[in-house]
């Protein structure tokens, strides 16, 4: 008998047999025609590398769920996941790791244990929080993101939290970020290295806001089932508050919102005001199914796949950009976005724009909200001479809360340069070079 | 923007069921009647291979809600099933491999029925396929023994079931839909954008006289009521006057731009804003919106459509014939009857809505009447005359794989073609080979490159000269006949989407075959 060995615990022996990933150790360890010879080992190091490899997938939602089956089929062993939010029973229609006795339990936890339990020898860490209350450290660990959201913020701001983390002089600091997204039939995937391609500011454009209802129309000249649900939503619960804060899941809620909407419509002849409805427009809600999800968490696992193996070449460098619509019939675009010189994040260069000097400041930061490429909802503003609105910390929004009611052309030269930023996007820095588009009445 | 299904039934002051509840998401997409389709629908899997990509098509398909599902599959699970397939777990290693997939597919939604085949060993697939019981569609993965594809194809002949063929192998996979006889689609849920259809070249009596009676007094009234015309009604003022001081409508791209000139002066701009928001909206309308009107070629595709025995009394086929009278009748389509929101007061705006909408009624009236004088007229229900007539531009028919049959060198010609013109046009390359490739290995678990291009060649004479269909082989033996997880899930994912829109007859499925590329990231859909 020998002496017994201490084992680091993190070295756990392989409980699988290799015959069980034949399939992939078909592509794995043998070459293909368009593989790329330099960069591809088919060696059995690759492997091992590849299972020694560390993915974060963002949000355990309807993507998700399917991104963290996906890589656990993929040969990945060390998953990490994160998302803040609990199961709800509209989620269970395509969130195929929860159940109803799932319902109120948290996703990122509920997920990990699924897919550990029924993929054996992966490690899926669950991390039951905002992604902003990690730090660079969290994020250093990584070697691929993949992000499976449905909220711009939160892609905004993991987007320039990693473009920030690379360090020229450290090739392990660029982490390549894989992001999906899905409406109905449609969807798209992605695939950044940061600072090196085009990023997800850069093509923030391609995502362009729903126009807002004016509130004159809300408040006085309604005329779509739409209009009178914006008007209880945001007018008549502020008025009458029927209970202290609106909770968007509270049935009862909703009930009342519709109540008034309906009330309202009636009221100006218009039709189509339904509970439905009401609750698609007060939550935002996006039409979601299994199958989307599935098309394009496996496109974005795929490219994961195949920048970590070289088994065959990725979107990135090239093409970098996958669109997907399989409403009228099935139709794909794949294409190459420019990086931009005057992204907000991965760029320097200051973006030229035309402003009425005659417009207040308050009127301004309005329609950084509407512009495509800004999209900032609680922006401050900082000129190259002094600081012209700070959202917080709250004295100095104190202070500079005067400005608003004041004219650009007060404020600012014709040509002069300011920055615009919003804490809770990360590190998002507009830089705009004002011009003024009329001359300016001071008076 | 996808579009928004909105409940059509009247306002329940309760909130919605257990069942809207959890499958709210998707209603908003095929509604109540889509789902209803769903749960009615019965599908047959006869999986075969590494059996992956059929059993992630189906489980998108249990997550919606169809309501019964059937897996014919006689494999035994090995090892290799683990290292792929997500619905199989450690103790299901031995055990039937369709057995196993069915429950823990089942597990995803109570709401479902799952069953397989055989419960015994030995059972033939015949037993399952003679058993009275009728699938609303049957799916199958490749490669496939011979006799048992036979088999299928035959039996979904017969019973006219739409039959899915699923391969997938590598970074590459194909699917096909042989749908049984042809295909019409009446909802086909087109861009909200592309629904517009305001008929401003040819207004009807009640459409002129309100926009007249609007716009009477046009230069006295007040800044509240000048800056709230609707444009529709702005479009009808100023098209009339340019027509009486041109002799016709503006037509050419030269015409509008002017006309938009001309709409853009009557703007008042001596008040705080500059202009007016009513007609900027109708200058942004006019290239759209001042149109001839003109029948899309797919509604034509319609039109032109000689209905066999068979469909000739099938309601859309009567409601179509219907809608060709009324349009050989006034040259123009049955009117939608919806108008886009535009800036105008509340009580304005209900009123042109109801213009709009009377003229619809109208509409659907007439083409009521000779739908009630066909002999299965009577039977036909009011709501689909009037849903047909809604979407009578937007109507859509798919052919069934059997009519007019193009050879695959004709269709092997003219991709190749094609690709000889990319580095020009800036197409990608055609995924033909990838498709020819993959059948070349229908019937075997693997093949060897050179293998798979003597198959080819066999149609394709010289493929073995074309370096892209080499290195596509070349590819495809590498795989081994395996499949990669992801390329099974991303084509599951879109094979369930195709599956969804059949069987809920909403949106526009593929006609017939899509190619994917999982090395490039495309997809190609081409009629095989
Ligand atoms: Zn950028």
């Amino acid at each position: 008998m020998s002496q017994p060995v201490m084992v680091a615990s993190t070295l756990q022996a392989p409980t699988v047999p290799d015959s069980r990933w034949i399939y992939l150790d078909n592509v794995r360890q043998k070459k293909g025609p368009f593989t790329d010879e330099e960069s591809f080992d088919a060696s059995g190091e690759a492997v091992s590398a590849m299972e020694k490899m560390k993915l974060l997938v963002i949000g355990a939602g309807g993507l998700g769920c399917e991104i963290l089956k996906d890589l656990a089929l993929s040969g990945f062993k060390d998953i990490h996941v994160i998302d803040m939010d609990t199961i709800d029973v509209s989620n269970l229609n395509r969130q195929f790791l929860f159940r109803q006795s799932d319902v109120g339990k948290s996703k990122a936890e509920v997920a990990a244990r699924f897919v550990e339990k029924r993929v054996k020898g992966v490690s899926i860490t669950p991390h039951n929080c905002k992604i902003q209350d990690k730090d660079d450290e969290f994020y250093m660990q990584f070697n691929i993101v993949i992000c499976g959201l449905d909220s711009i913020e939160a892609r905004r701001w993991i987007n320039s939290t990693l473009v920030d983390l690379v360090d020229n002089e450290n090739p392990e600091s660029l982490k390549p970020l894989i992001d999906g997204g899905t409406e109905g039939f449609k969807g798209q995937s992605r695939v950044i290295f940061p600072t090196m391609t085009s990023c997800i500011e850069c093509q923030l454009d391609m995502h362009a806001p729903r126009a807002a209802v004016p509130l004159c129309t809300l408040a006085t000249i309604p005329r779509q089932p739409e209009h009178c649900i914006e008007w209880a939503h945001i007018m008549a619960w502020e008025q009458e508050k029927p209970f202290p804060k609106l909770d968007n899941d509270d049935p009862e809620h909703i009930t009342w919102l519709y109540k008034k909407a309906l009330a309202r419509a009636q009221e100006f002849n218009i039709s189509g005001v339904t509970y439905s409805l009401t609750q698609g427009v007060v939550k935002n809600i996006i039409p979601a199914i299994a199958s989307t999800n599935a098309i394009i968490a496996a496109s974005c696992c795929n490219e994961a796949f195949k920048i970590a193996t070289s088994t065959n070449p990725s979107l990135g460098f090239e093409e970098n950009y996958m669109m997907y619509s399989g409403n009228d019939s099935i139709y794909t675009y794949t294409f190459k976005h420019e990086k931009k010189d005057d992204c907000p994040v991965c760029g320097n260069i200051a973006r030229n724009m035309e402003i009425d000097p005659n417009f207040t400041l308050e009127e301004f930061i309005e329609s950084l909200a509407a512009r495509p490429e800004a999209q900032l909802k609680k922006p401050s503003i900082r000129s190259e001479q002094k600081t012209i609105y700070m959202q917080s910390p709250e004295s100095l929004e104190l202070k500079t809360r005067p400005n608003l009611v004041k004219k650009m052309g007060e404020l600012v030269e014709d040509g002069e340069e300011i920055g615009v930023s919003d804490p809770s996007l990360g590190s998002v820095n507009f830089k705009y070079r004002l011009r003024f588009s009329k001359p300016f009445k001071s008076h | 923007m996808t579009e928004v299904v909105t409940d059509q039934t009247p306002p329940l002051l309760n909130g919605p069921t257990d069942k809207e509840k959890k499958y709210d998401r998707q209603l908003r997409l095929w509604a109540a009647n889509g789902q209803q389709a769903l749960e009615d629908a019965h599908i047959l899997l006869l999986n075969s291979g590494s059996g992956t990509v059929g059993v992630e098509t189906l489980k998108n398909l249990v997550l919606p809600g169809i309501g019964k599902f059937t897996i014919a599959d006689s494999s035994v699970v090995t090892e290799a099933d683990l290292g792929v397939n997500f619905f199989l777990d450690e103790e299901s290693l031995g055990q039937s491999r369709a057995e196993c997939c069915v429950r823990l597919l089942q597990e995803l939604n109570p709401d479902v029925k799952g069953d397989w085949f055989p419960k015994q060993k030995g059972e033939e697939l015949e037993n399952l396929l003679s058993v009275d019981q009728k699938y609303t569609l049957i799916m199958y993965s490749l490669p496939i023994d011979p006799r048992s594809l036979a088999l299928v194809q035959e039996y979904s002949r017969q019973q006219k079931i739409p039959l899915v063929a699923l391969h997938s192998a590598g970074f590459y996979s194909y699917f096909r839909i042989i749908l049984p006889g042809s295909f019409p689609i009446v909802d086909t849920h087109p861009d909200s954008t592309a629904t517009t259809d305001l008929r401003l070249l040819n207004p009807w009596p009640e459409l002129s006289d309100f926009a007249a009676k609007l716009t009477d007094n046009i230069e006295n009234l007040s800044a509240l009521e000048h800056g709230h015309i609707p444009y529709v009604v702005l479009l009808l003022y100023y098209l009339k006057r340019w027509k009486e001081s041109h002799g016709n409508y503006p037509t050419t791209y030269q015409d509008k731009k002017a006309f938009r000139e001309f709409v853009s002066a009557g703007a008042r701009t001596d008040n705080p804003e500059g202009g007016e928001e009513n007609f900027d909206e109708a200058v942004a309308a006019v290239l759209k919106t001042v149109t001839v009107p003109s029948i899309p070629s797919s509604v034509k595709a319609v039109f032109d459509h000689k209905p066999d025995d068979a469909e000739s009394s099938s309601s859309f086929w009567i409601i179509a014939d219907a809608v060709k009278r009324f349009y050989e009748k006034h040259n123009e389509l049955p009117l939608p009857g919806s108008v886009p929101d535009m800036k105008a007061q509340s009580s304005v705006y209900v009123q042109l809505q109801n213009i709009y909408k009377a003229k619809a009624r109208q509409d659907v009236a007439e083409v009521l009447e000779t739908v009630r004088s066909h002999p299965h007229g009577n039977e036909i229900d009011i709501g689909e005359v009037e849903t047909f007539c809604k979407n009578a531009a937007f109507i859509k028919l798919i052919h069934g794989a059997d009519a007019s049959p193009v050879s695959i060198q004709t269709i092997a010609e003219n991709e190749f073609q094609s690709d000889e013109n990319a580095p020009l046009t800036m197409m990608p390359l055609s995924l033909l080979p990838i498709y020819l490739a993959l059948n070349a290995t229908s019937h075997v678990p693997s093949a060897s490159a050179s293998d798979i291009l003597a198959i080819i060649s066999k149609d394709i004479p010289d493929a073995a000269s074309n370096p892209r269909i080499v290195k596509v082989a070349e590819e495809v033996a590498r795989a081994n006949g395996g499949e990669l997880h992801n390329i099974s899930a991303l084509t599951g994912g879109m094979a369930s989407q195709e599956v969804i829109k059949i069987i809920t007859k909403q949106y526009i499925p593929i006609d017939n075959t899509c190619i994917f590329d999982g090395i490039t990231s495309r997809t190609q859909v081409l009629r095989i």
